[in-house]
């Protein structure tokens, strides 16, 4: 069963990268989508029979309401609106992650395992990433809507940034150190990481908004890919490095197509610097 | 230990493989491939659905937290690719 599993999720990550290629020209872009959702199907179905699995009530009540809930949002959408359905869809991926990093480790602990170093770092690495791309979509989608405009108190933000940032090093550094032993430390880290979210996009103008999107889409696939070293489980880490590298070059290619560098989009809002609104 | 070896070698070759994949995409395709790679980070669904089933039939903070990540993977993968296959079929008629 074991081997079955894994050639499962080998097969999967052979459609994710037909699909991504086929998603690269216009003349094959559909049909590429359909293989990619295709190896998503067989990835779903081998998850289903992992040993772990002995209940299968919540995953079912869980994926029924989420299919509800996804061809809602995908039907009911206007055309125009579409940038910021994908922001919120990046979003709910990142919550995802968290939400995966953290039942695993909760279970561990229930089960009187002592988290390893490296572990530890994977489940950080999870939550922190996966937290951040929850709330810097939310910010995104925001400024997409123009229900946010962009902040004149840069430095309070600056200020609130960088504080998080420190807060979570060291919550970070403990919660290796310590085996993790109590979940008051994984409360904090995830709502620092939270807060890290909001205060790292929150300065960002809103026309660089879709390149941020794009740099949030290979946050949430790196996640993922941090998820995977969390459970061991070699078709998460091959599918989040996939959607976490050409995530960040095509981030590289969308700044390069609107005249933009990355480091200026990112860091031009954060941390002094000279911000052209462009 | 060597897990870790073997599991942080694959990471790496697929980050390459992640880099080959995108080159001289056509601006129009930006959204749909952000859209469409952004489905496929839903995959964490493979763990949400691991968290999820592992626990008993009581229900825990862990199994809690397992059920909304199964939420919202699926959310993400059904959403994501259907919103890709609209964008797509938006252009082909446009183009056509």
């Amino acid at each position: 069963m074991f081997a079955l599993i894994n050639i499962s999720y080998l097969t999967a990550a052979v459609c994710f990268i037909l699909g991504i290629k086929g998603m690269t020209r216009p003349s094959t872009a559909v049909r590429g989508n359909l293989i990619a959702a295709t190896g998503m199907l067989i990835a779903v179905v081998a998850a289903l029979l992992h040993h772990a699995v002995i209940s299968y009530a919540g995953i079912i009540a869980g994926m029924l309401l989420g299919a509800a809930i996804g061809i809602w949002l995908a039907r009911s959408t206007e055309t125009t609106a579409m940038p910021e359905l994908v922001a919120s869809l990046n979003g709910i991926g990142g919550g995802a992650s968290l939400s995966v990093a953290a039942s695993t480790w909760l279970n561990a602990i229930a089960a009187g395992e002592t988290p390893t170093a490296g572990w530890s770092i994977a489940i950080l690495a999870s939550i922190l990433i996966g937290a951040v791309t929850l709330t810097g979509s939310i910010v995104a989608v925001l400024k997409l809507k123009g229900r946010l405009g962009d902040s004149s108190r840069k430095r309070l933000w600056q200020f609130a940034t960088a504080t998080s940032l420190a807060a979570v090093v060291v919550a970070g550094v403990l919660f290796i150190a310590q085996g993790a032993v109590s979940p008051l430390i994984l409360g904090a880290l995830v709502a620092l990481a939270l807060l890290l979210g909001v205060g790292l996009v929150q300065p960002i103008g809103g026309a660089d908004m879709p390149v941020v999107v794009a740099l949030l889409n290979a946050y949430s696939g790196l996640a993922g890919a941090a998820t995977g070293f969390v459970l061991e489980n070699q078709g998460l880490i091959i599918t989040g490095s996939l959607v976490g590298a050409s995530g960040l070059i095509l981030t590289a290619v969308m700044c390069k197509a609107m005249n933009r560098s990355l480091p200026n989009v990112l860091f031009g809002g954060a941390f002094g610097g000279q911000a052209d609104d462009g | 230990m060597e897990m870790f070896v073997l599991s942080f070698t694959i990471f790496v070759l697929a980050l390459f493989v992640g880099v080959e994949l995108i080159n001289k995409v056509p601006p129009t395709l930006h959204t749909p491939l952000m859209s469409g790679t952004n489905a496929i980070s839903g995959i964490v669904v493979v763990g949400a659905i691991i968290s999820a089933g592992s626990g008993g039939m009581d229900p825990t903070l862990a199994s809690i937290l397992g059920f909304i990540a199964v939420t919202l993977a699926t959310i993400n993968i059904v959403a994501g690719f259907l919103v890709t296959d609209r964008m797509l079929n938006m252009f082909k008629r446009k183009d056509s």
